[in-house]
Parts: structure tokens; sequence; C-alpha cells
């Protein structure tokens, strides 16, 4: 051990190419996020059966109106993958394409969901009304607002894509947009599961 | 407070806020804000009149070096200790002074605002600033990297905890702060009880800065894993780094929960859901559980790390390698799974019944042994050791006592019958101040004496460290064994006025400790003082004044912006040490151009526009609120059109800086 000849330090900058880390850090940053939802999913779990006298799923949930929505978030997701096959054969254009169609797929669910938000309201059964139904808001409420953030952001880089073409950043950014996608939908998944479905039987 | 009726128009323009928010009518705040404004503008007339303003924001403020972010949350840290020292000690004379119908010299509601501001300070804008600080200086340095990985997000992630810090600070002058204790339990937190701004100050301060701290605890992680030189694998990673490691994956899986429940508390006051309240089938207990979720393993984030400083400096300062590393490293990975297993023992009165009750409480016991084991290793590696008792050794070894008297008593409260009877008594302030003080405060004194001549170049002061470290450490004794008698006695927290005059003696020793440890953090800041004055005299030319053992002691004190010529590659646990027994001799030639990041000053703009959106928020200036917030997007989106990002050093540079350096070493042989 004494009179090995030891190298201690690289004469050649290890390779780090750029942004090397990025999909680890994203894969972190999603599983805090996925924090946030359990937080949510228990706390809708506890305070779920707490009607307060009000109304309760069956009467308020409309099945086939969440079942088209969910079809929505779905679909995204699968034209969202498209847009990534896309990317990784360097088409831009059929992936821009892909790309709008998964934005548009995202604005029809948001825009189903703030029509059934705005029913609810419109019925009596606003956020204030009982425990459940806070619940019920900040659980469903909360995706929603990550499905905005994601339709901003898939618009920013739709821009950026216009202006700078594929380039390494842009593909990781994709990338990323493309796991937050996926992540929204398995989330949903969990919302018309634990939410919808579970709260008629 | 009652708010006067206002017109529409200035209730558009102003919120909730009117001169009557002002404290003109409490003089003891309204001197504090006389004297802060003076000194304040003193200080930016002062960086005025020297022109440090450019100075300052492109050396510092946009700059992306975790070495300069290191030293800017430390600085922080140090700000806002005054601040919560400030509160404590008032505290202390108030209790002091409260017996024989004496009300003391502040009004309940002032009162109730002081022990708010001093918990939430301390924990979120004193500890976590010092922790993540020191990790930020220090982790990259003993991995032989760069930088972090993601240096922007590292810059924005200061300025958030800045942020917070800035909006906690308002709340002593614009408005009041919470009354409602430093976790803001419902229903007391509620509309109904809370109606004022306090909450909603605390609600944005702590959000604001918990964005900050959850993308610091990504971001150092994703660097731990990702950017460790060449050879170093895990179980080859600096006891600091794997400390951090744990707390970072603490920090990641916690903060989220700490986020979410205070935007329901969030909800509940600001649009009336039912999550927390008593009605409508909302319930208070779920906000018990889920804020002790987050909040036990916070304790565990801030005192892991301080293992890790500790293990360093023992065994530097006892010439041996750590014994047992790889116990060690278990027994920290230990600790990070267990902290989420204990949770319910801050609360065994809320009635979950005695299984429950006993699990938690076995749980919480179990802790203790991996605990005891790092302990144990601690006194092995003293043991035959040649032991040097400088400043960072001494903290070390005050650390190991009082944190040890610390972790008895927790063990005590572990169980729940005896819980019961101590349950918000003094006994559980003076136990968690010995282990937080003891563990996380003494731990921060020990790492910045350490460190600090590898962060500025030339060392601390001797005589004024030892003064600080005494007077600190007598200090904390004599501050808190009184509350642990008088907590046994049976008094509760939080209390301000007394009956009996019999206590009244514990006070007056309570108090005299705060006094004695006001000289402690007097002296330390004189000690800073001294040291810059005498830094001539006390350069570190080798950037191994302490015959350190890893990584960041290969480099020159301070570092260059590169922080190493080379990328080093590791051979052993220890790896400078390695370095130096196997005749390690520096490269002088053939030096590489160098990639690093480019400042930015988006992370500043960004977290100032959060400021100004919490403010928004909290005074229901509805149109500040929502400008801030569009403003964060637009800044945000914008810089992801910023495609100028990183530069190199050039080779000449690189090879001057070295030659520097090359001479400073012959000077100092």
């Amino acid at each position: 051990m004494t009179d090995d000849v030891r190298s201690f330090h690289a004469d050649e900058e290890p390779h780090h190419p750029e942004g090397h880390s990025t999909m680890l850090g994203f894969w972190i940053y999603l599983m805090s996020d996925c924090l946030i939802f359990a937080v949510l999913f228990a706390v809708y779990a506890v305070l779920g059966r707490s009607y307060a006298g009000g109304p309760g799923p069956r009467e308020l949930f409309d099945l086939s109106l969440v079942a088209v929505n969910t079809s929505m978030l779905l679909l995204s997701s699968i034209t969202y993958g498209f847009a990534m096959l896309e990317m990784a054969r360097d088409r831009v254009k059929p992936m821009v394409v892909w790309l709008i169609i998964t934005g548009l797929f995202g604005a029809v669910f948001l825009g189903i969901e703030i029509y059934e938000f705005n029913h609810l309201i419109h019925e009596g059964a606003g956020p204030q009304s009982s425990a459940f139904l806070s619940s019920f808001f900040a659980l469903v409420g909360t995706h929603g607002l990550h499905v905005t953030f994601g339709i901003l952001w898939l618009i920013t880089l739709l821009v950026q894509v216009g202006r700078f073409g594929l380039t390494d950043f842009n593909k990781r950014r994709l990338m990323c947009l493309s796991l937050f996608w996926h992540f929204l939908d398995v989330i949903w998944i969990g919302v018309f599961t634990f939410v919808y479905l579970m709260g008629l039987i | 407070m009652t708010l006067p009726a206002q017109d529409t128009a200035t209730s558009v323009l102003f919120g909730r806020l009117s001169w009557d928010s002002f404290p003109f009518h409490e003089p003891i705040v309204l001197v504090t804000f006389i004297v802060v404004m003076l000194g304040g503008a003193a200080l930016l007339a002062a960086i005025t009149w020297f022109r440090l303003w450019g100075y300052l924001w492109t050396e510092w403020f946009t700059s992306v070096d975790h070495k300069k972010i290191g030293i800017m949350y430390m600085i922080l840290g140090i700000v806002m200790l005054l601040r919560g020292f400030s509160d404590a000690i008032m505290m202390r004379l108030q209790q002091a002074m409260a017996f024989g119908g004496s009300e003391g010299y502040l009004n309940a509601h002032h009162y109730d605002q002081i022990f708010t501001a001093h918990g939430v300070i301390m924990i979120f804008f004193v500890a976590m600033p010092f922790i993540t600080g020191l990790m930020n200086y220090i982790v990259p340095l003993q991995i032989g990297a760069r930088d972090v990985s993601f240096p922007f997000l590292n810059n924005f992630s200061f300025w958030m905890t800045a942020g917070g810090a800035v909006i906690i600070m308002m709340s002593l002058f614009i408005g009041e702060f919470s009354t409602a204790g430093w976790l803001a339990m419902p229903p007391l937190s509620g509309p109904a009880s809370s109606p004022g701004v306090g909450v909603d100050y605390y609600i944005w301060g702590l959000q604001i800065a918990g964005v900050g701290t959850t993308l610091s605890g990504i971001n150092l992680l994703v660097t731990i894993i990702k950017m460790r030189a060449p050879g170093m694998s895990m179980m080859r990673m600096p006891i600091f780094t794997w400390t951090a490691l744990c707390t970072n994956v603490l920090i990641v899986a916690s903060f989220p929960v700490l986020t979410a429940v205070l935007v329901l508390m969030t909800l509940d006051r600001y649009i009336g859901t039912h999550f927390f309240t008593n009605d409508a089938g909302g319930n208070p207990m779920m906000y018990v559980n889920l804020i002790w979720i987050w909040g036990h393993p916070e304790v565990y984030i801030l005192i892991l790390p301080c293992f890790g400083i500790f293990s360093e400096i023992t065994s530097a300062f006892s010439g041996k390698r750590l014994f047992g590393y790889t116990s060690m490293v278990y027994a920290t990975v230990t600790i990070t799974i267990l902290s989420y297993l204990v949770w319910l023992h801050h609360f065994f009165t809320m009635g979950s019944g005695a299984s429950v009750n006993s699990f938690f409480g076995i749980t919480t016991m179990i802790i203790s042994i991996p605990t005891g084991a790092k302990l144990f290793n601690w006194l092995f590696t003293m043991y035959h050791g040649r032991i040097r008792f400088e400043l960072p050794m001494m903290w070390t070894l005050a650390f190991m006592i009082t944190f040890t008297v610390g972790g008895m008593t927790g063990v005590l409260l572990a169980v729940p019958p005896a819980d019961f009877v101590l349950h918000n008594s003094l006994f559980l302030i003076a136990h968690f101040h010995n282990v937080i003080i003891g563990g996380v405060v003494f731990g921060a004194f020990a790492g910045m004496t350490f460190w600090f001549p590898k962060a500025f170049g030339f060392s601390l002061n001797e005589f004024w460290g030892k003064i600080s470290f005494w007077f600190w450490v007598t200090g904390y004794w004599c501050a808190f064994t009184p509350l642990y008698v008088l907590g046994l006695m049976g008094v509760t927290r939080r209390t301000r006025v007394f009956d009996d005059p019999s206590l009244q003696i514990w006070f007056l020793i309570a108090a005299f400790g705060a006094a004695l440890i006001a000289v402690g953090i007097a002296a330390f800041l004189i000690q800073i003082a001294v040291s810059i004055r005498d830094r001539a005299q006390n350069r570190d030319l080798t950037g191994d004044p302490w015959q350190g053992r890893t990584l960041e002691w290969a480099t020159s004190s301070p570092p260059p912006d590169y922080n190493f010529a080379f990328t080093p590659i590791v051979h052993d646990i220890d790896a400078w040490h390695d370095m130096k027994v196997h005749g390690y001799e520096r490269p002088a030639a053939d030096f590489k151009a160098i990639h690093m990041p480019r400042n930015t000053g988006a992370g500043v703009i960004i977290a100032a526009l959060s400021v100004a959106c919490g403010f928004g928020l909290i005074w229901y200036i509805w149109w500040l609120a929502a400008l801030g917030f569009v403003g964060i997007l637009a800044t945000a989106i914008a810089h992801t059109f910023n495609t100028d990002r990183d530069f190199h050093i050039p080779a000449k540079t690189v090879a001057q800086t070295e030659a520097a350096r090359t001479q400073l070493l012959t000077r100092g042989a």
C-alpha cells in the first residue's frame, strides 16, 4: 500500500455533459410534488366522508362527465408520447403538431373541470360547504393547477423550439415536461379511482 | 386588530394596510423600529458612499458560486440569530419580572408574538441557513466538484430563503406577527381566533422560504449523487457529506408536507374551507398530525449535518481516521429512516390510545441507539488519539456532554405516561433547547471556526473564540437547567405572569444564563471583527491549517472560483490524508480551461417579486399580489430564454492562480 503509484488528479476533465443531472433532479422534484399529492389524498381519506349534512359524492358526481374528462387526459398522455417518439427521430414538425394536440387535450380537460367546479359551486356545493368538499376541491384543484402550469410550460417550449430549434437544451426540457405530464396522468388515475369511483360505490 | 372603516378606493389600493398598522402606539417596537431604520440607513449610505452596490450585485447577489452562496447563508443566519436572540432575552426578562402582582413589561399580545417569532426565526431563519450554508460551502469541495448540479437554482434558493426572512422581519414593524406559537396550531390560528395579519405573515414567510429549502434540498441531493470525484464511491464519501445526503433526503421528503399543510391552512383562512375548523366536518387534529410529519424530520434535518461536522472535527483534531466509519454511515441512515416513524410523540396527549402511543414511544427510544453508537464512535476516535484542544474540538466536546443530557431527557419524554405529566411544560422547552443549542448551535459554531480559514484565508481569533465558547456553554446550562426544574414542578410553557413567588428564583437564574449567552454572542461578533482586523497575522497560506483529512483542505484558502485546477481522484476514505501520506505533488503545468456557470440576476428578481406577492396576499392588496405573481412567471419564462449561461476560465488564468498559490505555499513553508 505504501509504494504503489497513485494518480491523484484527472488530467482530463471527467466528462459531465451539460445538464447531465437534470433528469435525476427533475425526478426528485416530481417525487417531492408527489408528496404534496400524498398529503392531499390523505386529507381526502380523512375528511372525504365528512359531509356536514350536505350533499355527498352520489348527489354531486357525474361519472360520465368525469369519464370523458379522464379520457381527455389519458389521450393527451398518449399524444405526448407520440411527440417524444418524433423528437427521438429529430422530426420537428410532427413533434410540434403532436405537442399542440396534447395541449389542446389538456385545455379541454381543464375546461371540463372548470365547468364541473362551476356547476358544483352553483348548486351550493362549494369548497366552503363541508370538509368533504374542501378536500375534494383542494385535491382536484391542485391537480388542475398543475395541468394549467403544464400547458403554460408547453406553450413556452413550443416558442423555444420555434426559436432555437431542437437543441439539447430543448430536448431535455421536453423530456422533463414529458415526465411531468405523465406524472399528472398517474395522479389523475388516483383521483379518478379514489375520489370518483370509490365515492360512487 | 380591528380595522377602521375605509373608503373603497383606499382599500383597493392598500387592502388592510392603514396608518394604524404601524407601531406608533407600542413604544418598545417604535424604538426598535427607529434604531433599525437608522442602522439600515447608515448601512445603505455606507454601501453607496463606498460605491459597493456594483460589486455586491455582480460578485455576490447574482453569484452562482456555491462558496459565495454558502457565505451569504451564514450571514443571513447570524443576522437572524441576533433578532431571534433579542426575542429570547425579552422573554427571559418578562418571566423574571412578572411575579408578585407585577405584569412585567410586555402585554399579552406582544409577549405571544415574541415567543412565536422566536421559535419561527430560530428554526427557519437561523438553524436552517446555518446548516444549508455549511452544506453549500463544504459539500462540493469535499466531493471534489466545481459547483453544485444546478448553480442558478442554488442562487434562487438562497434568495427565496432570504425573502422569507424579509417577510418575517416586516411583521415587526408593519402590522403584527402571529401569536399562535411556532407551529400555528388551529383553531387558534384560524380566522376566528387570529383575524389579523400575524398568521398570514407566518404562512407566506414560511412558504417563500420553503420553496428555497426544497429546491436547495433537491440540488444538493443530486450534487452528491452525480458530482463526486472519480473514485469516491458512496462508502468513501466524507461523513459530513453523508450526513448532508441524508439531511437533503429528509428535506425533499418532508418540506412538501409543510407546503401542503400550510396551503390547506391558507385556504381555511382566505376562502373559508373546513380542513382544520371545528365545524362543518373539519378536523384540527389532522393539522397536528401533518405539521409534525414535517416537524419531526425537520429536527433531524438540523442535527444530522452537525453530527457530520463533529465527526470531521473529532478525527482531524485526534489525528486519526474516524472510528467506525461504516457504522457511522449506517447509524446516519438508520436515524434518517426512523425520524419518519416517531412524529406522534409530539402529541401523546391528543388521545391516540395506548397501543399507538406505545408504538411511537418505542420507536422514539430506538432512535437513541444509532445516536448512542455515534457518540461511542467519537469517543473511540479520541481514544489513543493525539487530541488538540483547539476551538472546534472544544465545541465538539461541549456538544458531546450537553447533547447526551438532552438525549436522555428526550428518552424520558418518550415514555408516554411521563409525557402526560411533562407535556407542554418547561421541561420540554429545556429538552429541545438542550439538543438544539447543544447540538445544532454548537455544531454551527464548531463548523464555522473549523472552516472559517478555508472560506476566508485567515483563522478566527482564539482568545475571543474561547470567551464566546465559555459564555455560550455556561450560559446554556445556567439558562436551561432551571427550566428542567420548573418543568418538573409543573410550570407550563408560554406563560406570561406567575402567582407563586417561590418560582421566581429559577427564572432569575435562567435570565442570568441568557445574559451569559448574550456575552457569548457579543464575543463571537468581536471575534469576527478582531480576526478581520488581524488577518495579516492569521493567514492560512497552506490551505490546510488543521491537518485536515478531506478534500476541501487540498485546495487553497480561500479556494479559487473553480475549486480544483484538476479534478481529484479518490482512493481512500480520507482522500486528502491519503494524498499527503502518498507524497502527493500539486500539478504545476498543463492547465486547461475550466467550464463554469455564469452569474444571473434572475434569482434575486424572482425572490423580490415573491416578497411583493406575499406582502400583497398578507394585506389583501390583491393588485400587488397579482402583479407579483405575473412578474414571477414572466421572469421565470424570460430566464429560460437566456442561453448565455456558461463560460470558460482560460487556461492562462488558471495557471496564474495556481502559480500564485505555489508562491504562497513556499512562503508558508
